[in-house]
């Protein structure tokens, strides 16, 4: 490890024609001067991967150097966290960052939270919708809130991901609107929307508190429909899916967003570069007409926006998981 | 009809032939590399795909995944190493044809029945993919959990070991399944607070252990086998034919079992070849002669996991749902492309589906004369010493199990199930059940834990369901049928005594 910070410092000392000590100041002048490597936490071919490879190939035309994505899996999205956490902070790590990092430390499952990083920008963020079969009784929301307050608890079941994901808060945190208990619609575990939707479709479960783009094929198909979402406004892409508020008046809202960040002690004119790079990424059509052709949500917010962004957040997640009984006691 | 012309023309252009070429040669080379699979293969054609037409893009997808799932056999006929997981169910079978000199027959096998069940699971998603779709979304969870369970019991039907062993194989395979969080409860299992054991074992790096690297080790102990018979390998296609006419029934069955397994999501090639290996055996005149070196569990399977290939798409293309891994990662690629999955790609964009039905049957077309090619280059591997060959080999698998998620961590894995496996081989445990067990142990768990949360606890639906009743009939009856025949053979002489 020792061998390769020396042998890079050496390189870009070289590069620069200057000793090594002197480096951080020269680039600070023309960052970036050499490949920069980005992390993503999870899998090649997903959708946190795609975005990131998007961004990093529109930040190579923004800044002149390649961005290499480098897929660091394993530990449920922790290992690839702490590497972006734990990289030397000189401007030459970043990664993508998920809203999985403002829920594990809840469950004691690392150290590592929201202010183990450096800001730089969030990109994306996608509200859940409440989805039902398309031979569900209810047609809308009303009339599913209704019926699930007057249900016994458990009688519901719900489903879209893992238990104590970001699908399951959305849903445990709507119920806590609702003055509900969190496990008043029970909890089905699955492996994921898709099979979540498919359960939906064959009958198995009443609902999917998944993203309306992850629904997406499955409504257009006709067997499923998206009665609202969880956003303080309504998704341009889906025009006639209301949002919680407007429909039956719980102010409720949450989401699962990807953003960009690095090591905590960047330092600060790199940073400031890289979120104005990311800003011109955000603003480019190639990227929009990416997450339009993905159905993913854009939503922008520059370093201190995306802090307070992960604060709302934490705090957010934290109260539906301790009211859904998934912290660590 | 003018679609079909138009889907020609789309074919036809440059681009998406010259993308079929490379990728088809991308796919054959990754998929022979121990280590590397098939999804892996897809994965890092992605960013590629940004810069190509979405014909082109899906193109790419199909065709190296198609050539990697059959160049998976051939490490695995030829070192007893299996290239991808799809190839794990019958690789004993196929490297016990090559100790006996044949090993273009068991090659020659893979390759055309590989190419046959492409083109038959093509035709089916052809014809089928309304009808396959809509028994994909009559699976609940209750008719996934008898259906994994009936791949579990796999195990003792396609080892050669005692049952009883190859039931312990499985059982270590279900104990390694427990390992992390991913689990209906979501809590930490046998984590030992390690972060890396967080995410669970993957099915991957444990068979390149147990596969690969006790082959290694075996062969750092043990004297070198009498060398194969040096002649030139014979004609690769040359006894195909006769084999075609000699197991007609294997062959459909196995294509009929990929296409249905294929189409349901979650299931995949990996446990096609499984059901595939397992059925042919069980209904064999000589079921004794199975991992002797014996083609007729090899028809198959071979054809079976090609053709759950292209049932995979079913689902992927009408609904969004990914029937296996490849096409979870393709659904992103059709999405970026504006293909979006959905009945209406079946109509609005109908040239753009008949454009995808010709690159699959030209992909599996295209395997033959590239298949051949790609054996006659890897069979040097024969020829090569040991101390050369068996170096290279550890090296790849170290770098194959690193690269699917740039974690040093896959490395020690590797290198633990290594040993798991010298020592379950050395006492005559079969480790391709161990496999199977780590394969189907999340899916058994996930699907009986989540049906259990929707009935409250309540047994009766899993035999309620219509579907479910069906295969929870031939769950029990194939769990009880050993018991049955016993019990016969213990009154027959009795009866002969009175």
């Amino acid at each position: 490890m020792t061998k390769m910070t020396r042998r890079g410092a050496l390189a870009a000392g070289a590069l620069a024609g200057i000793v090594p000590l002197a480096r951080p100041a020269i680039a600070q002048a023309r960052y970036p001067t050499r490949p920069v490597q980005f992390l993503v936490p999870w899998g090649a071919g997903g959708g946190t991967d795609a975005t990131a490879r998007i961004v990093a190939s529109l930040l190579e035309q923004e800044l002149g150097q390649p961005f290499n994505v480098v897929n660091r899996t394993g530990g449920s999205g922790v290992v690839g966290h702490s590497a972006i956490a734990s990289a030397a902070p000189d401007g030459y790590t970043i990664g993508i960052i998920t809203v999985e990092i403002c829920m594990m430390h809840w469950q004691g499952l690392t150290e590592l939270t929201r202010s183990s990083f450096t800001p730089l920008a969030l990109m994306n963020e996608d509200p859940p919708g409440v989805q039902v079969s398309s031979s569900s009784p209810h047609k809308d929301i009303k009339s599913l809130a209704e019926a699930i307050k007057a249900s016994p608890p458990g009688k519901f079941k719900a489903s879209g991901t893992g238990q104590g994901g970001i699908w399951h808060l959305g849903l445990a945190g709507w119920l806590g609107a609702m003055g509900l208990k969190a496990d008043h619609v029970r909890w089905v575990p699955s492996n994921g929307a898709a099979p979540a939707m498919q359960d939906l479709a064959a009958g198995g479960i009443d609902m999917v508190t998944c993203s309306v783009p992850e629904a997406r094929a499955i409504i257009e198909a006709g067997r499923a429909k998206s009665l609202a979402i969880m956003a303080p406004e309504r998704n341009p892409q889906f025009p006639d899916v209301p949002t919680l508020k407007e429909s039956i008046g719980v102010d409720y809202s949450v989401g699962a967003w990807r953003g960009i960040g690095g090591p905590l002690k960047m330092p600060q004119e790199i940073a400031s570069t890289l979120t104005a790079a990311l800003q011109k990424v955000w603003d480019s059509k190639e990227f929009k007409d990416f997450m339009n052709a993905r159905g993913f949500g854009m939503v922008w917010a520059d370093a201190d926006g995306y802090a307070k962004h992960m604060e709302e957040s934490d705090a957010k997640l934290g109260a539906a998981m301790k009211a859904a009984g998934l912290t660590k006691a | 009809m003018s679609a079909v012309f138009d889907a020609f023309s789309m074919v036809a252009s440059f681009e998406v032939l010259v993308a079929i070429l490379i990728s088809a040669v991308y796919g054959m080379v990754i998929g022979a590399l121990p280590g590397l699979t098939a999804t892996m293969a897809i994965a890092l054609l992605v960013p590629v795909t940004f810069y190509l037409s979405p014909i082109a893009a899906v193109a790419t997808i199909i065709t190296s995944s198609a050539m990697a799932i059959f160049s998976g056999d051939i490490p695995g006929c030829l070192m007893r190493i299996p290239g991808t997981p799809a190839s794990a169910a019958y690789t004993d079978e196929s490297y016990a044809l090559t100790r006996k000199g044949q090993a273009e027959l068991a090659l020659g096998a893979s390759l055309w029945f590989s190419a046959l069940g492409g083109i038959a699971g093509t035709v089916a998603l052809m014809i089928l993919a309304p009808a396959l779709a809509e028994m994909a979304l009559s699976f609940s969870t209750f008719e996934y959990f008898w259906l994994s369970f009936l791949g579990l019991m796999c195990a003792t039907l396609v080892a050669r070991s005692s049952p009883i062993k190859a039931i312990a194989a499985a059982l270590l395979g279900l104990l390694v399944a427990c390992v992390g969080i991913e689990n209906p409860g979501g809590v930490p299992r046998f984590t030992f607070g390690l972060t890396d054991l967080l995410g669970g074992i993957e099915p991957l790096p444990a068979l390149v252990g147990v596969f690969a690297v006790s082959e290694i080790m075996r062969a750092m102990i043990n004297a070198p086998p009498p060398p194969i018979p040096e002649r030139k390998l014979g004609s690769i296609l040359g006894g195909q034919w006769a084999l075609t006419r000699r197991y007609p029934k294997q062959m459909w069955r196995g294509n009929i079992i990929g296409v249905l397994i294929g189409a349901l999501p979650g299931a995949g090639a990996d446990m096609a070849a499984w059901v595939a290996y397992a059925t042919s055996k069980r209904f064999s005149k000589e079921p004794e002669k199975f991992g002797t070196g014996h083609p007729e569990g090899l028809v198959e399977s071979g054809a079976a996991n090609n053709s759950a290939l292209a049932g995979g798409w079913v689902p992927a293309l009408l609904f969004g749902i990914p029937g296996d891994t490849i096409t979870a990662i393709a659904i992103g690629v059709l999405y970026m492309k504006g293909l979006n999955p959905g009945p209406t790609l079946f109509t609005e964009k109908a040239s753009s589906m008949y454009a995808l039905y010709i690159v699959f049957l030209l992909a599996n077309v295209l395997m033959i004369p590239l298949g051949i090619l790609m054996i006659r280059v890897s069979k040097q591997v024969l020829r090569a010493p040991r101390s050369v060959a068996m170096p290279l080999i550890l090296l790849l698998c170290a770098v194959g199990a690193f690269a699917i998620g740039n974690n040093p961590f896959a490395i020690v894995l590797v290198a633990v199930f290594g040993v798991i496996g010298f020592m379950m081989e050395r006492n005559g445990y079969p480790v391709a059940a161990l496999v199977l067990g780590i394969v189907m142990g999340t899916m058994v768990e996930q699907n009986f834990v989540t049906s259990l949360i929707k009935s409250d606890g309540d047994l009766l639906p899993f035999f309620e369901r219509p579907v479910s009743s069906v295969l929870a009939t031939m769950t029990i009856a194939a769990l009880l049928w050993p018991a049955i025949v016993w019990l016969l053979r213990r009154l027959r002489p009795a009866e002969a005594a009175r």
